[in-house]
C-alpha cells in the first residue's frame, strides 16, 4: 500500500482508508471473527454431530428447496415484470413500477403476519384455495410464497436497466431478416439480459435462504417439515446452545458463499462463451 | 420507442400485462389491504387504543433511535468508503468491496448471532464489557449494533456506482491546483452524489426500522425496554392479540408507503440529473 500512496493525486488517502477500515473492522470483521473463534473451541466431533443431526439436515433441505423454488419463480416473474414495465404502456404503470420495492420497505414481520392471515384457512385467499384442496399457510408452499415476496424486487430491478439500455438494432435486423418474436426474444434479447438475470437470481436466492421474519409466521415451524435453517439457529440460541447455533450458522454461511461462487463462475463461463 | 412492426401479437402483450398486474396485486397489494383491514376490523376505538398503547409508544421510540443511529454510522462509513474506493489506487480493492457487502449476504439471524458470540455469556469480549460496566446483549446497545450491521453497506453501495461513472478528472484537476480533500469533496464530489446519497439513506431507514431477525436475536424481548416496533408486532401476534398486532403493523405500513413515495421522487430526480450530464 505504501508504494501506491505516492501515486495518489487526490489528498486524504490516509484518513479516508483509516475511517473505512476502522468502522468495517469494528462492526463487521471483528464480530464475524467470533464465529471462527468460538467454533475453534468446540471441537470437530461436536461440530459434526450438530450439523449432521437429522432435524438440522431436514432444516437445510427445507431452506434450500424452498429458496430455490422461490428464486426460480422470481426469475420467471421477474423477467415478465421487467419486460412489461419497460416495453409496454398501460394504465397505472407508474404506480405498479413504484410498488415493486414494497418488499424492501415493508418490515418483514409485518409481511409475515399479513401473508399468514391472507393464506390461512379463514383468510381471503386461503379460504378460496382451501376449497380447491390447496393448503398454503403452515406448509412449504407458504414458505415459498413468503420467499417470493421478499425476493421479487431483486430480479426485476437488476433486469430493468438492461432492458432499458438495450440497443434495438439487432432486434430490428433480426426482424428484417424475418425472425419471429419468440425467436428474437430467445436468441437476441435473452442472452443480453442473462447476466442480470443470474445476478438477480443469486441475490433473491441468498436473501430467501437467510430470510427469517416473513417466513417464520407462515411456516408453522414443524420439525422435519416446515422448519427452516435460520429458525434452527434461533432454537439453539433459546436453549443457550451457543456452539450448536454457531455450527449451523457456519454451514449456512458456506451455502451462501457457494451460491455466490457458483453464480460468479456461471457469469465468467457465459462471458467466455459469448466472446468466442 | 418507435417500434412499428416488431411488436408481439396483441394477445401476448395483453396476457403479459394481465399476468403482471395480477401477480403484483396478489403478492404486494393484498398483504397491505389485509393489514389495514384486520387492524380496523374490531372498530376504530380499539385501533386507536392499540396504537396509543404505552408499550407501542416505547417501541416506536426505540425503533426511531436504532434507525437514526444506523443512518448516522452508515452515512459516515458510506461516504468514507465510497470516497476511498473510487478516488484512490490501492491493492486488494476488490477484497474490500466484497468485505463491505458481507452484511448484505448473510442471514439476519447470523448477524444477531455474531454479536451474541462476541459480547454474550460465552463471548470473548465479555470481560471488557464487564470492566466497563456495559451491557450489549439483551439491551438497547445490542439492538442498535444489530441494526447498524444489517444496514452497513446500504449507503456506500448507492454512492460507489455513481462515483465510478463520473470518473476522477475534476477531483484530480482540483487536487493539482492545490485544493484539500475536504474542499474537493464539498465542492465537486458531493453535488454529484447527493441524490444517490439520499437514496441510500432512504433504503437504510427502511431496512433499519423494519429489521426483525438480528434484533430478535439480540433483544431478549423485555417489554418497554428492548422491544422495537417489529418485535412488538411479533409479541402481540404470539399472544393471539391479532387486532393489536395488525394495528401496530399499520404504523409500519404507513411508514413503508411514505418511504416508497420518497424513494420514487428521488429516483425521478436522479434520472433527471443523469439526463443533464
Amino acid at each position: 500500500m505504501r508504494r501506491s500512496r505516492k501515486k495518489q493525486v487526490i489528498p486524504g488517502f490516509g484518513i479516508s482508508m483509516g475511517v473505512t477500515l476502522t468502522l468495517l473492522s469494528l462492526i463487521v470483521l471483528i464480530p464475524m471473527a467470533s464465529l471462527v473463534i468460538n467454533a475453534s473451541s468446540m471441537g470437530f466431533s461436536t461440530f459434526w454431530e450438530t450439523v449432521t443431526d437429522k432435524r438440522v439436515l431436514a432444516g437445510y433441505y427445507v431452506s434450500l428447496l424452498c429458496a430455490l423454488t422461490a428464486a426460480v419463480v422470481n426469475a420467471v416473474f421477474g423477467v415478465i415484470l421487467a419486460w412489461v414495465l419497460v416495453r409496454y404502456d398501460f394504465p397505472f404503470k407508474r404506480f405498479l413500477d413504484g410498488l415493486i420495492e414494497l418488499p424492501f420497505a415493508l418490515p418483514t414481520a409485518v409481511a409475515g403476519i399479513a401473508l399468514t392471515n391472507l393464506y390461512s384457512d379463514k383468510g381471503m385467499l386461503g379460504h378460496f384455495l382451501g376449497q380447491l384442496g390447496i393448503k398454503v399457510a403452515y406448509t412449504r408452499i407458504g414458505i415459498i410464497i413468503a420467499m417470493v415476496f421478499i425476493g421479487i424486487p431483486f430480479v426485476v430491478r437488476t433486469i430493468q436497466p438492461v432492458l432499458e439500455d438495450m440497443d434495438s438494432q439487432y432486434e430490428e435486423a433480426a426482424d428484417v431478416l424475418g425472425a419471429g418474436r419468440a425467436r428474437i426474444f430467445f436468441r437476441i434479447i435473452f442472452p443480453e439480459i442473462r447476466p442480470a438475470l443470474l445476478t438477480g437470481f443469486g441475490l433473491a436466492l441468498a436473501r430467501a435462504l437467510g430470510e427469517y421474519g416473513s417466513v417464520v409466521f407462515i411456516a408453522g415451524n414443524m420439525p422435519f417439515k416446515t422448519e427452516i435453517a435460520p429458525l434452527l439457529i434461533m432454537g439453539k440460541l433459546e436453549q443457550f446452545d451457543y456452539h450448536g447455533a454457531n455450527a449451523i450458522a457456519l454451514v449456512m454461511l458456506a451455502f451462501a458463499f457457494l451460491i455466490l461462487f457458483a453464480i460468479n463462475s456461471l457469469q465468467i463461463y457465459y462471458n467466455k462463451f459469448t466472446k468466442q | 420507442m418507435n417500434r412499428k412492426n416488431k411488436k408481439e401479437p396483441r394477445a401476448v402483450k395483453n396476457l403479459l400485462i394481465l399476468l403482471s398486474i395480477l401477480f403484483l396485486f396478489i403478492m404486494l397489494v393484498l398483504p397491505l389491504v389485509v393489514v389495514l383491514g384486520e387492524a380496523l376490523k374490531k372498530g376504530f376505538q380499539l385501533y386507536i387504543g392499540a396504537i396509543t398503547d404505552e408499550y407501542t409508544g416505547k417501541a416506536l421510540i426505540l425503533t426511531a433511535e436504532a434507525t437514526v443511529a444506523a443512518v448516522i454510522v452508515n452515512t459516515v462509513f458510506g461516504l468514507f468508503a465510497a470516497w476511498s474506493i473510487t478516488k484512490y489506487h490501492f491493492k486488494r480493492k476488490r477484497l474490500l468491496t466484497v468485505l463491505i457487502d458481507i452484511p448484505f449476504a448473510i442471514s439476519p439471524i447470523i448477524a444477531g448471532l455474531i454479536f451474541i458470540l462476541t459480547f454474550g455469556r460465552i463471548g470473548w469480549a465479555k470481560g471488557i464489557l464487564e470492566a466497563l460496566d456495559m451491557k450489549i446483549v439483551f439491551a438497547v446497545p445490542g439492538i442498535i449494533l444489530g441494526t447498524i450491521f444489517v444496514t452497513f453497506p446500504f449507503i456506500s453501495r448507492e454512492i460507489i456506482p455513481v462515483l465510478q461513472a463520473q470518473g476522477n478528472d475534476q477531483e484530480e484537476a482540483a487536487a493539482v491546483m492545490g485544493a484539500g480533500a475536504f474542499r474537493i469533496f464539498r465542492k465537486i464530489t458531493f453535488p454529484q452524489i447527493k441524490w444517490a446519497f439520499l437514496y441510500g439513506i432512504v433504503l437504510c431507514t427502511a431496512r433499519a426500522m423494519g429489521e426483525f431477525g438480528a434484533v430478535s436475536v439480540l433483544s431478549g424481548h423485555l417489554r418497554g425496554k428492548t422491544v422495537t416496533l417489529p418485535l412488538q408486532v411479533e409479541i402481540l401476534y404470539s399472544e393471539f392479540n391479532f387486532t393489536a398486532a395488525f394495528a401496530v403493523s399499520s404504523i409500519l405500513v404507513v411508514l413503508a408507503v411514505i418511504i416508497l413515495i420518497i424513494r420514487n421522487v428521488i429516483e425521478h430526480q436522479m434520472k433527471k440529473a443523469g439526463g443533464k450530464v
